[in-house]
């Protein structure tokens, strides 16, 4: 059989990619160097990505990419720079035996499903975590960085960094641009494809700066001790990617009140279309109260945090007791529901807090919602299903879907009583094309079987492995690995962690993850045989 | 003047026809066959040829000519035409399209494409379909000095309160002129002892408010403007402007169109309107749907038969009121006379503002009613009028009989006129002209 991909040029623009992949390994580099830490795990990395990279490049010196070259580059790109991320992670954990020794032999991530978890969760900016202990003693502030860094990576798309950066791209750029960013179909802000990626990245970069700079802000002014100069750069790093990793085991719940507001708004902005910010800046600010998803976006997020507010201020939304092999005990019950429950202040900001977090797919907590009631954790179980805004760096179904699914099926409604009606489904007044409503259709239904089918395997392979998990709790561990939400109840709660699970279960989340990110259908689209024929 | 006519079609031959009394007119056409016919048929000069190319302009006697109006099937044609004619001479050029896109440009900037003046014939019949909707009992609505007088024919039925009235009795409002009253097919102008007689067609002039009174006064069960319930049949482009103005004034009309694709190109353009994908000869279907029940039916079906056809279906099933478009204007009578309550001929509505252009003393507006049976001005009075500086008592002695000072407007603001009304120079009046004597008139105003 003769293949009629040229798998070639895929791989050559994805060893391109990945020699790039050494500019950002600087970074934490830098940050071992400066608190004196060894930088070993980087220097590996850097001499791997290159060698590999310019392997890669070798294939093809001149490639050529079209659609179907363009998805297998794109979902390629996605799993090697997830595999190269993981050594960092592994290096750390063991060395380069015999001729270095380990830095932290301890490390959870030596084990290579579990650093190849922490690398994907990283880069598809999931925030799922297997670190055992979440502290500067368990790992060195360099890999901590790091992690927090592949996240912002992953949040506005490596492939689009790669299209605004690298000019033997701009060709194919569009096609590439479409199978790797959330959300049907791009919006080209300019002729070029170069600039439209550039001026995407550029309005990344500028939010991530301007948080970063707030926090560290409150930090100055004594408001919040916490929040040092590596905590502030950490967490703007994970917030506009909504990403979710936090270098402190308790995540957002670890600062001041102050810090969580701040925070917020950073992770809305994280799941609103990027193109918005960009027509905002140009001169057409309103665009983006008059945009149909972002008002559906905002709407959604208020209703489910006005549930949720009365829910926690009326104490309802707590457990009445923490249950055993909880990740948190009753005296963490008993203070917090004690400071929420009745306090309006505290009962919105947690109720916003975990709601924006959820909805945008970022996976922060400002407070262990294990403690919630199950009322209070179904409202964040179908805020799984939501995400945020297509062009925005959330992951899960995205707004704009469930908006124009649900305006079908009014249509529906009404066609079933007047047969003869011709109702096109109008988005923002411009009516849409049907094939597109098929397409939202097709990958919805798929998001969800497969999250119904993987629930059952993921379930299947716990009884295998011996451990009682609850069927909410593989549920939910699906729902944030394949939505990139991050944290979901019970052992997988935002305090707890993924490390119980099998490595063959987490390599299944591993591939959850990947599809989420890219949304399903290019790397499902790589499994038929007709893409490889004809 | 020397006119030269582009496109002989229904358009082009009718306008043709129209201005040959007065004017010096070339018609050019493709068809030789057609060429030949208008050569025996009317007095005009017929010539086939391509009407974009400079030589047959030029055969045409484009030089002395101080009108240029192109009327054939194509937008690009004609605008390609007028383009043309403004680059080799002085004339006055009028296009005609179909694409309100055309229109629309033209209006950003009066000298795109060279040409002075662009009528789109679906839109102008939409818009006087749309004028006839709001106003109950209209057969015909023009509006005057920029919307500030309106005229109006009404078909007074048996049991309307004022058929066997005298006009005095009926002319209840304050700015209002009972212009004419075409009976049989007559022009008569009516004094106050004059008895408006059942199937009568009045014709008034006055503020768009007095003339919305009178309409209730006409018809009480149908109050104005709560013909709320409107369905179209025919999405053809007069359909989908019908639709689409209606959806601009609040309604929300219903839209039956045959053919899927247009169906579901109509449902895209106007998100207010109920689009249907249906034959709307199917009994079965109307009765589904209630079409019934409706206040009113246009029909704007691509033929003037089927229009006809659906209008007296829609009639039967218990429709209040029904418009039809009629493409061939000799059609009209018949089809109102048959059962169809207004038919709106787009051919006139054009002929109404090109003749504008043609009449000597410029109009500033012109309605023609019945389509040529007498003619409704506005001009704007100069001081060689005959109106100018005289009661109007007087000005009228001095014209013939079949003229009737309708409404003035003075400095925007609306004057009643009465017998001892001193007109001014500046001002605007609409008058009514009996088609008689609107050449021996219309130089003199």
């Amino acid at each position: 059989m003769k293949l009629r991909v040229d798998y070639r040029a895929s791989l050559s623009l994805v060893g391109t990619v990945l020699k790039y992949l050494t500019v950002p390994l600087c970074f934490p580099l830098l940050v071992a160097l400066y608190y004196g830490e060894t930088v070993v795990p980087f220097v590996v990395t850097m001499l791997l990505t290159v060698a590999l990279g310019a392997g890669l490049e070798r294939l093809d010196p001149d490639p050529d990419i079209r659609a179907r070259e363009g998805f297998l580059m794109v979902a390629l790109t996605w799993l090697t720079v997830a595999v190269v991320g993981a050594v960092p992670y592994l290096v750390e954990a063991h060395g380069i035996p015999p001729v270095v020794a380990a830095v932290r032999p301890a490390s959870t991530l030596g084990n290579p499903a579990n650093a190849l978890f922490e690398s994907m969760s990283g880069f598809t900016t999931t925030g799922a975590t297997v670190l055992g202990e979440i502290s500067f003693d368990a790992h060195t502030r360099g890999i901590m960085m790091w992690r927090q860094l592949t996240q912002w990576l992953g949040g506005m798309g490596i492939v689009v960094l790669a299209v605004a950066i690298l000019p033997e791209l701009s060709v194919g750029g569009a096609q590439l641009m479409d199978a790797e960013a959330p959300g049907p179909g791009i919006e080209k802000l300019s002729p070029r494809i170069a600039e439209t990626a550039r001026a995407l990245w550029g309005a990344y970069l500028g939010f991530t700066v301007l948080e970063a700079t707030l926090l560290y802000g409150l930090f100055l002014l004594g408001i919040d001790d916490g929040m040092t100069l590596y905590n502030a750069v950490a967490h703007a790093l994970t917030t506009m990617p909504t990403g979710g990793f936090s270098p402190e085991a308790r995540s957002i719940e670890a600062f001041s009140a102050a810090a969580q507001w701040i925070i917020i708004p950073f992770m809305i902005a994280a799941g609103t279309n990027f193109a918005l910010f960009w027509h905002a800046l140009t001169g057409n600010p309103r665009r983006i109260f008059g945009d149909t998803e972002f008002r559906s976006y905002v709407g959604v997020m208020a209703v489910l945090t006005a549930i949720l507010s009365m829910l926690l201020f009326a104490g309802a939304g707590f457990v009445s007791a923490a249950p055993s092999g909880e990740t948190f005990d009753a005296a963490y019950l008993a203070e917090f529901s004690n400071l929420v429950a009745g306090q309006v202040e505290p009962a919105v900001r947690q109720a916003l807090f975990q709601v924006v977090s959820i909805v945008t797919t970022t996976g922060y907590a400002s407070m262990d919602f294990n403690a919630w009631s199950p009322a209070a954790k179904y409202v964040l179980l179908f805020a799984m299903f939501i995400g945020g805004s297509a062009g925005s760096t959330g992951g899960s179904v995205k707004v704009v879907r469930w908006y124009v699914i649900l305006k079908s099926i009014r249509r529906e409604l009404f066609t079933t009583g007047h047969p003869e009606a011709v109702r096109p489904v109008r988005l923002a007044g411009r009516a849409l094309d049907e094939r597109a409503i098929r397409g939202i259709y097709a990958f919805t239904l798929l998001y969800l079987v497969i999250f119904f089918v993987a629930s059952g395997l993921l379930f299947l392979d716990s009884v295998r492995y011996g451990q009682t998990f609850t069927v909410l709790e593989t549920m939910s561990a699906v729902a944030a690995t394949l939505g990139n939400v991050g944290p979901g109840f019970g052992v997988v709660g935002p305090m707890g962690s993924y490390i119980t699970f099998s490595n063959a279960g987490k390599l299944f989340m591993v591939a959850l993850m990947w599809i989420g990110r890219l949304e399903i259908l290019p790397v499902l689209v790589l499994l038929t045989p007709e893409y490889w024929r004809r | 003047m020397r006119v030269v006519i582009v496109g002989a079609g229904q358009v082009g031959s009718s306008i043709a026809a129209d201005l040959a009394d007065v004017h010096e007119v070339v018609i050019i056409d493709s068809d030789a066959e057609l060429v030949e016919d208008l050569n025996y048929s009317h007095d005009v000069l017929a010539i086939a040829g391509d009407g974009t190319a400079v030589s047959t302009l030029e055969e045409a006697g484009i030089d002395d000519a101080g009108m240029v109006i192109a009327s054939t099937d194509d937008d690009e044609t004609n605008i390609v035409v007028c383009s043309t004619a403004k680059a080799i001479s002085d004339a006055f050029t009028i296009a005609r399209v179909k694409n309100t896109e055309y229109l629309r440009t033209w209006q950003r900037s009066k000298k795109a494409f060279g040409i002075d003046f662009m009528v789109c014939t679906n839109l102008l019949a939409a818009e006087s379909i749309v004028r006839i909707i709001g106003l109950p009992a209209a057969r015909d609505v023009d509006p005057f000095a920029g919307g500030q007088v309106q005229m109006a024919e009404f078909e007074v039925a048996e049991n309307s309160p004022v058929s066997n009235v005298t006009i005095r009795e009926a002319d209840r409002f304050e700015a209002l002129t009972f212009a004419a009253i075409l009976r049989n097919g007559t022009v008569e102008i009516p004094r106050g002892e004059t008895v408006i007689q059942p199937n009568d067609r009045v014709v008034v002039i006055g503020t768009p408010k007095s003339v919305q009174e009178f309409a209730r006064s006409v018809a009480p069960d149908e109050s104005p403007g709560t013909a709320e319930e409107v369905v179209i049949v025919g999405g053809s482009e007069v359909g989908y402007h019908v639709a689409r103005l209606l959806e601009e004034r609040g309604f929300r009309p219903r839209l039956i169109e045959r053919d899927p694709e247009r169906a579901r190109r109509l449902a895209e353009e106007l998100p207010g309107t109920v689009v249907m994908e249906s034959d709307a000869t199917d009994m079965e279907f109307l009765e589904r749907e209630h079409v019934g029940d409706a206040d009113l039916v246009v029909a704007a079906l691509e033929s003037d038969e089927k229009n006809l056809l659906v209008s007296l279906l829609a009639a039967r099933l218990g429709v209040e009121r029904t418009v039809a478009v009629i493409d061939t204007t000799d059609y009209v009578d018949l089809f109102e006379a048959v059962g169809v309550d207004v038919g709106v001929s787009p051919r006139e509505v054009v002929a109404e503002e090109i003749t504008r252009f043609t009449r000597e003393g410029g109009a500033e507006n012109v309605a023609l009613i019945e389509s040529d049976k007498a003619e409704v001005l506005e001009i704007e009075v100069d001081d060689a009028s005959v109106l100018a500086g005289r009661e109007i008592r007087e000005s009228i002695k001095r014209l013939p009989d079949g003229v009737v000072v309708g409404a003035i407007t003075r400095n925007r603001e609306f004057i009643t006129p009465r017998g001892d009304t001193v007109v001014e120079a500046g001002d605007h009046v609409v008058l009514f002209v009996d088609a008689a004597v609107v050449n021996e008139v219309t130089p003199r105003l």
